[in-house]
């Protein structure tokens, strides 16, 4: 089959506003790692937005992403079928995710971070860490890759906001009592909101167990230059885009890191509803 | 001979400017161009010449455009500047070429800048960029380009001309390096930066955006997969902080920022683009080089109320173009001079309110001969803001330098080279701000073409 430079060609819903699509775009699948994130413009007025490699084949040239619908960006790929073309991508940016043996390490994913925190979770089974995977979203139906995350892990723990499966609660619940009850853990990951991984780095902070978070700043050229990206780290400013996305989430300043998220919130409330408007969809319910 | 007047390029006036991000200068007609040629006293020693870091005989030219031959002119100019429309622009001419000018003595140097610029775009108008593209065959050697700033798009040029196949690699979506992510439309029209980029492609360089070097491809294996010699040409991308508290406020933008979600992302067309920009009503902008007046320009054009040139020295010691700052002022940028901002102030929310600032006075010269500003104590206030542009300078990019052990740097990070663009590592090359730190358009092309000479004369050997 000739497939086009950035062709989507595979497109799965996975849960309401949750969709992933497979994408050719060889130069980049041969090279990605676990951790990297690629940057996209979905058409030629468009933004350019970070999205994490959620799976790739080298063989094939394609990677997986997974998004959630949350504002224009993200409305106007998810309207993408199979054949279309996105207008940019370029990657893979970021540093790798650190894979040794580490001996036994959480993972845990919120929301559409469990499509990011997936092929982490892999590499870290690949590299024989016994690894306990914590996965949450707000209700059943918003969550995602269970039977991917089961595969790799050797446990895995499922929470939900409403109970509606697994444990009711967030996914730092489980992993306060895991702990409290004396698991012995050598690493933790987590990616997630901001809020998630703010919580989960005070819950292992009492233990002094290394915790990992992958950030997810606002993003504009994802190379360096720009500075959008940047969030204070054991109190330096560093750019996540070129120095990370993983850092010591001990030392994250993440209601900086929140406040950023929002800067725009008025101007992307502005454009989302400008583009609903315009291809006849009611207000998005707000998940 | 009376010394006559230099002729002064017309200018948009100030209020069509501020609707609009049409181009300020206009451009000599041609009557003043012949008019301010005759001026020239073509000085046998052409001093203006060694002012030019590529050497163009200047003197020669401004005769053909007296004698109205524009299009040997433009020949003249061509020989050693690939891209005059766009060096006629943005060169600080008063430090370079016109600082060396005889006339320069009496005060009034010939507007060599104005003169080149009205020959390319004579050149343009007449459809002479176009025709010409004189090409040697291919001599089936590969060399990769890596960035398309002026650096990068004098070596593709050059080589290609020579025959050899370029690849050019961008990690942007769109080429042209700080001619199309910093200088704003005002200043530099985007057309004339794409008709430089049109150029390369008619001469058959390949230009593969969206890729990173250093991720997408590393140096070894561009080297070890296709290509003969790599050139690197990436630019000194990465904003300086001050390193005071509260530079991550919310509304605190680096002028890398603000001007490439203005100028690439066309963040003014909210929301026609996606792409968002934050100008407030009081705008801070802390700097005083071309980037800094290029920020504040833009913001006012924005729909800000009140922009203030924030800078730690006075007019004098500004290193921005002398026109721009003169722009500046009348578009209504106001100047806080001798000021250092100490601390960024923010609300409750972590929303930029204000900047606490120290006067300064100047002292003895420092390492670049400028006075070094000294605090005095005491003298701190709160200049109210509600957005600030920090532009005092960037660093090197230095992807490239930490993917590539082998590669040499200095402790600024800048890539070491030989007079010639030869980097520590055989076959790589470098040229540009990379190599050189911050510099100028026409210093990036200088070193582009002197490395070009240098690939063409080692590849030769092999
Ligand atoms: C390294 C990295 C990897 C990422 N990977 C993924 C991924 O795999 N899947 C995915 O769905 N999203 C991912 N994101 C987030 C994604 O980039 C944003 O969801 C997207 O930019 C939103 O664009 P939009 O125009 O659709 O929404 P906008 O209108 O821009 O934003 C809507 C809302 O989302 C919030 N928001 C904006 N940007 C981000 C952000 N970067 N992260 C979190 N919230 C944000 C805003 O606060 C706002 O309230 C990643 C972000 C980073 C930095
Ligand atoms: C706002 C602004 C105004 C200025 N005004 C003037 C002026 O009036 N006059 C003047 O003479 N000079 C001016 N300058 C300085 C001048 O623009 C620079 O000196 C010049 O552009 C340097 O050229 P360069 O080719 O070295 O790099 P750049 O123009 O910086 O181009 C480098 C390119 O490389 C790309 N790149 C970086 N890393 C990678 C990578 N890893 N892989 C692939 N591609 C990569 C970048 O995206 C960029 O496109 C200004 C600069 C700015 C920012
Ligand atoms: S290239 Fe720049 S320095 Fe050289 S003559 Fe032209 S304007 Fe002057
Ligand atoms: S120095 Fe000035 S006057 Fe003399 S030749 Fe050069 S441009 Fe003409
Ligand atoms: S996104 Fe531009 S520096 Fe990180």
């Amino acid at each position: 089959m000739m497939c086009r430079k950035f062709e989507i060609l595979e497109k799965r819903t996975l849960a309401p506003k949750i969709k992933e699509i497979v994408l050719y775009a060889p130069e980049i699948a041969r090279k990605v790692r676990a951790g990297q994130f690629i940057i996209v413009r979905v058409e030629e007025k468009g933004e350019r937005i970070p999205l994490t490699v959620a799976d790739w084949n080298r063989n094939k040239g394609t990677l997986t992403i997974v998004f959630q619908e949350i504002g224009v960006s993200t409305y106007k790929l998810g309207k993408l079928d199979i054949g279309d073309r996105l207008t940019d991508i370029a990657g893979p940016l970021g540093n790798p995710s650190k894979i040794e043996n580490y001996g036994r390490v959480i993972c845990i994913g919120g929301g559409v971070g469990i499509a990011a925190i997936y092929p982490i979770a892999r590499e870290l089974k690949k590299m024989n860490n016994y690894v306990i995977s914590i996965i949450g979203a707000r209700s059943r139906e918003l969550l995602i890759y269970e039977d991917e995350m089961r595969k790799v892990s050797d446990e895995l723990k499922i929470t939900t906001d409403d109970g509606s499966k697994g444990r009711k609660g967030f996914v730092s619940d489980e992993l306060r009592d895991m702990l409290a009850k004396g698991v012995k853990v050598d690493r933790v990951i987590a990616v997630g909101p901001a809020i998630m991984m703010k919580v989960c780095a005070d819950v292992t902070r009492p233990y002094g167990i290394k915790t990992i978070a992958s950030l997810n700043p606002i993003m504009v050229c994802g190379m360096g230059m720009c500075a959008a990206c940047r969030v204070e780290v054991g109190g330096k400013t560093r750019f996540v885009c070129f120095e990370g996305p993983e850092f010591d989430a001990h030392e994250v300043n993440f209601t900086e890191l929140m406040k950023r998220l929002n800067a725009y919130r008025e101007e992307e409330k502005i454009a989302l509803e400008k583009y609903l408007k315009k291809i006849g969809e009611v207000k998005p319910n707000a998940n | 001979m009376p010394i006559r007047r230099r002729v002064e390029m017309p200018k948009l006036p100030v209020e069509e400017r501020m609707r609009s991000f049409k181009e300020v200068a206009l451009g000599l007609t041609e009557e003043q161009a012949v008019q301010e040629a005759e001026r020239c006293l073509q000085c046998p020693h052409h001093p203006c010449t060694s002012g030019c870091p590529v050497g163009i005989d200047i003197p020669k030219f401004i005769k053909m455009i007296a004698e109205r031959n524009f299009r040997e002119a433009y020949r003249i100019i061509k020989e050693k500047n690939a891209i005059p429309a766009i060096t006629g622009r943005v060169c600080p001419q008063e430090v370079q070429c016109e600082m060396k000018c005889t006339l320069a003595r009496m005060g009034e140097p010939i507007a060599i800048g104005a003169l080149e610029r009205f020959v390319a775009d004579w050149a343009i108008r007449e459809g002479i960029v176009e025709e010409e593209i004189v090409k040697e065959d291919s001599n089936g050697m590969n060399v990769a380009v890596v960035g398309s700033g002026p650096a990068g798009i004098t070596v593709a040029a050059d080589l290609a001309k020579l025959g050899y196949d370029v690849t050019v690699f961008e990690a942007l979506h769109k080429p042209g390096g700080v001619l199309v992510y910093g200088i704003p439309e005002f200043r530099l029209p985007k057309r004339i930066v794409e008709l430089e980029i049109n150029y390369l492609k008619r001469l058959g360089v390949e230009i593969k955006t969206n890729i990173i070097i250093g991720r997408t491809y590393t140096i070894e294996e561009l080297l070890k997969e296709k290509f003969d010699a790599v050139f690197i040409g990436t630019g000194a991308g990465m904003p300086k902080f001050l390193n005071i508290p509260g530079e991550n406020l919310v509304n605190i933008y680096t002028a890398n920022e603000f001007l490439t979600r203005i100028n690439l992302m066309k963040a003014y067309l909210f929301p026609e683009y996606d792409t968002p920009i934050k100008v407030g009503r009081r705008v801070g902008v802390i700097g005083g080089g071309n980037v800094a007046m290029d920020a504040a320009r833009t913001a006012l054009r924005l729909g800000a109320e009140e922009v203030y040139i924030i800078y730690r020295r006075t007019e004098r010691e500004m290193p921005a173009r002398r026109d721009e700052v003169i722009n500046a002022k009348e578009e209504g940028v106001k100047f806080q001079l001798l000021t250092q901002p100490v601390k960024f102030i923010g609300d409750e929310n972590e929303i930029l309110r204000g900047i606490q600032c120290i006067k300064m006075k100047l002292g003895e010269p420092d390492a670049t001969g400028r006075r070094r500003p000294i605090p005095i104590p005491g003298s701190e206030f709160n200049f109210e803001v509600d957005t600030a542009i920090v532009a005092i300078g960037c660093h090197v990019n230095p992807l490239i330098q930490r993917t590539t052990p082998q590669l040499k740097t200095n402790k600024w990070g800048c890539i070491i080279v030989d007079d010639w663009g030869r980097t520590s590592m055989k076959r790589v090359y470098a040229g540009g701000d990379v190599a050189l730190g911050e510099a100028t358009v026409i210093q990036a092309m200088g070193t582009g073409r002197k490395a070009s000479t240098a690939i063409h004369q080692d590849l030769k050997k092999k």
